[in-house]
């Protein structure tokens, strides 16, 4: 039966304005309020997190200086700020925040298709934030497992928070799986189904392209962290053995067996794989975005780079084995998981290239989130390079659980979408709040950040190299571990603890620029995609008025010649202006 | 309003996947429950595989299924045969769902309503069967989640949990069911477009539930 699409009956449908304050600003089920519910309590979460990372350095920089940092605290901060940053803050802020925000209004919808679904997300979001924070004040503290949550040792005593801890830890990511499925069902369909007139989808804006991968991915990675949850959780509370061999706890034989611990690691990296793509896909997407509009050029390749987003996505899969080469599992899956894992190199160098030759002989203007963006390519592609040595299973072997993990990982899934998100608060800042934030500040923030990440993740390769251990509370007297390192280890924690205060100035100029900042106009970058289009700044409930918008264009006609503008919004008629559409290879 | 140009060079299953406004010709909620039904899919993926893994790495015996899902009445026992009965109770469910879709299509209610909630029905006769089962297991053979007489501890654990798992998302059926089917005889979706495609999302969902079950059948009581 043929179904007439949204944009075709938009005057048959009734629009309800929300009117109280409570429908309008708490119980809202508009999907920019949403995602400015998301932006913040993800930022807030992670803000801890930051702090968290603060405490272990101070450790790890002066060892035994502080009396409040005991190994039992050092193993819960750790854990805490790895679950926090990864699922809390980046997956939250990118999909929950970005996705929420922007796949409405870059696609022309009015709002998400199910727009209580979306509500009811933020409130399950926010109850899991409360259980994960409210293993703080429990006995026994929060769990200090790592952030891997690895079984046995999660479970038994001798480990941080095996009390409560861990059990909230996983009732926690239960509750944020379903409020991400909710979520992430509204994103899918409303990409989907509920695109404007004209917006194919290979004429959506790459940012788009990003959130929808990611969020299929993380509808089809989520289950395998969920399952596992149930199971550990049924492990610690009601004695079963799915991941518990027969073991040996503090001189006595456990009831425990049978189970099998490598079982977990399956599984989680089942999930914990496509979640590093769930969080780089929309950095990917949102970082071509600000380097077009800034550069005033169209992004180099668009088909590609779609392309490129799909096979990332669905490589990110059948490569999870890669964070197991040295757990024990068959060693002939090592030489499929690395070549699987070093066969992503090519998208992702791909759209490295592509993002490079956007800006090749472009108009750039180095604002803040175009600084920021560039920055990112710089972090990205160092982060990438040495994930290439840790994909291979003889590099792999020595450097595993050492401090090159550490600046591997920090470097690609840390520093660079954060980077983006920070590029890409400054770019929509302006429309989210029709103020414009202050620029020089804006761009001491991008500097300090980014030559204080280098100060903090550069000397930790070293380490790395070194032989030094991540993870421990101290280094002690080793015979392998140079003076230096120490020394290193000082510099780094003092760069660290820079770095931390320094995101003050963000969240100064984010929250000053609300009163004082200068009215930013509608389109203050020039953009052409279609949030910038609205009727409204910032746009109201329902976004666009009277009428969708109607799509006529890509969203990257940039400095088209003969046109007096250097941009032309992607809803412009072609009688206006000249169509400049990438036709792909064949044409 | 100048007509909007799209991209000519598309052909095949790129331009049916690229056009604006809408990429599949269903309404929203359809869509949105494929979307949901494939993500629970892998949840259902992960706990068989999870489910196969513990039963290798099970020191223990593992009970032999045609034993431990035997049913006797009065005679030697059958095996099997209780399963066999639910299998057939839940696909028969399966049919009588589909009539119902078919008739809410047609417009008619009242046979719709009456069809959904013989679905409904047979939905709780499974799980009261279920019930009886769990309580054979539990009170009769001693199986408990953490531990099992007959072998293997995982045996308890696994069957308990998917099974349980499952139970859940067939109780969640009725009552989802029993919701559409009320509204479908009061009229509500004459209110709302008089369109019954709530009626055919409900089935979706029944579908996939008898579906996942067959995979359990096929790995609890047949391996």
């Amino acid at each position: 039966m043929a179904y007439v699409a949204i944009a075709d009956r938009d005057h048959e449908i009734e629009h309800h304005d929300p009117t109280t304050f409570i429908t309008k600003y708490v119980w809202s089920q508009d999907h920019k309020v949403i995602a400015i519910q998301y932006g913040v309590t993800a930022l807030f979460v992670g803000l801890i997190a930051l702090i968290l990372s603060g405490m272990m350095r101070l450790q790890l920089g002066f060892p035994n200086s502080f009396s409040f940092i005991t190994p039992i605290e050092y193993y819960q901060f750790i854990t805490m700020h790895g679950m926090i940053m990864v699922i809390f803050l980046l997956t939250a802020l990118f999909l929950g925040g970005f996705g929420n925000y922007l796949i409405p209004l870059m696609i022309g919808a009015r709002d998400m298709v199910f727009p209580y679904m979306n509500m009811v997300s933020y409130w399950l979001y926010l109850v899991s934030v409360i259980i994960l924070l409210s293993s703080f004040f429990v006995t026994g503290g929060p769990t200090g497992a790592g952030w891997t949550l690895y079984p046995p040792q999660a479970i038994l005593p001798g480990t941080p928070g095996t009390d409560w801890g861990i059990v909230l830890m996983l009732g926690s990511l239960a509750v944020f799986i379903v409020a991400f499925t909710m979520g992430g069902l509204n994103y899918v369909t409303t990409i989907l189904q509920a695109r404007a007139r004209g917006m194919t989808l290979m004429r959506m804006p790459l940012s788009l392209w990003g959130i929808f991968v990611a969020t299929i991915l993380g509808l089809l990675a989520f289950p395998a962290l969920f399952v596992s949850a149930v199971m550990m959780t049924l492990d610690k509370v009601a004695g079963t053995s799915f991941f518990m061999p027969a073991i040996m706890s503090m001189g006595e034989t456990l009831s425990h067996e049978g189970g099998s611990p490598i079982l977990f690691q399956h599984l989680f990296w089942f999930f914990g794989h496509p979640e590093v793509y769930i969080v780089a896909l929309p950095a990917f997407g949102l970082v071509s975005d600000l380097l077009s509009t800034h550069a005033r050029r169209n992004i180099f390749g668009y088909r590609m780079m779609v392309w490129a987003i799909l096979a990332i996505g669905g490589l990110s899969f059948i490569v999870w084995a890669h964070h197991m080469y040295v757990s024990g599992m068959n060693p002939y899956f090592g030489f499929f998981f690395a070549t699987t894992t070093l066969i992503i190199a090519v998208p992702t160098a791909i759209k490295v290239y592509n993002w490079v030759l956007t800006l090749w002989k472009g108009d750039i203007h180095l604002n803040t989130p175009m600084l920021f963006a560039i920055g990112f390519i710089f972090t990205f592609t160092h982060g990438g390079l040495t994930g290439i040595f840790l994909g291979n299973v003889v590099v792999d072997l020595p450097l595993s659980d050492t401090y090159f993990v550490v600046a591997h990982f920090h470097m690609v899934m840390g520093v660079s979408p954060i980077l983006v998100v920070f590029g890409s608060i400054y770019h929509w800042y302006p429309k989210i709040t029709g103020k414009m934030y202050n620029e020089t500040l804006g761009k001491v923030h991008f500097w300090l950040t980014f030559l204080g990440t280098y100060a903090i993740y550069l000397p930790m390769h070293y380490l790395g190299f070194l032989g030094v251990p991540r993870r421990y509370f101290a280094m002690g007297d080793t015979e392998f571990i140079p003076e230096s390192a120490f020394v290193l280890n000082q510099s780094i924690t003092i760069s660290a603890l820079f770095v931390g205060v320094v995101q003050l100035l963000f969240l100064y100029n984010i929250i000053v620029s609300l009163k004082k900042g200068k009215p930013a106009g509608p389109n203050p970058w020039r953009a052409t995609t279609l949030e910038w289009q609205t009727p409204d700044t910032p746009p109201k409930h329902g976004n666009w008025g009277d009428n969708l918008p109607v799509v006529h264009r890509w969203a990257y006609d940039y400095s088209v010649p003969g046109y007096h503008e250097d941009f032309i919004p992607q809803n412009v008629s072609p009688d206006e202006a000249p169509v400049t559409e990438e036709h792909g290879p064949d044409t | 309003m100048s007509e909007v140009v799209l991209t000519e060079t598309e052909s095949g299953a790129v331009a049916d996947f690229s056009t604006d406004k809408q990429t599949f010709q269903v309404p929203w909620g359809k869509a949105m429950m494929w979307f949901f039904l494939l993500s629970d899919t892998f949840i259902f993926g992960s706990f068989l595989t999870g489910y196969m893994t513990v039963r290798m790495s099970a020191r223990d015996a593992w009970p032999v299924p045609s034993e431990v899902f035997a049913l006797s009445f009065g005679g030697d026992p059958i095996p099997l045969i209780l399963i066999a009965i639910m299998t057939f109770i839940l696909i028969s469910s399966s049919g009588t769902m589909a009539m119902a879709v078919k008739m809410g299509y047609r417009g008619e209610k009242n046979k719709a309503f009456w069809l959904m909630l013989a679905t409904a029905g047979f939905g709780l006769m499974f799980v009261s069967m279920q019930a009886f089962e769990w309580t054979k297991l539990i009170v009769d053979d001693g199986v408990r989640l953490w531990s099992n007489p007959m072998g293997a501890s995982q045996f308890g654990s696994t069957f308990f949990m998917i099974t349980g798992f499952h139970g859940l998302h067939v109780s969640a059926g009725v009552i989802y069911l029993i919701v559409v089917a009320r509204r479908v005889k009061s009229g509500f979706y004459d209110r709302t477009r008089g369109n019954y495609e709530m009626v055919e999302i409900a089935g979706l969902y029944w579908h996939f539930v008898d579906l996942v079950w067959v995979f359990i059948f096929a790995f609890f009581y047949l391996w």
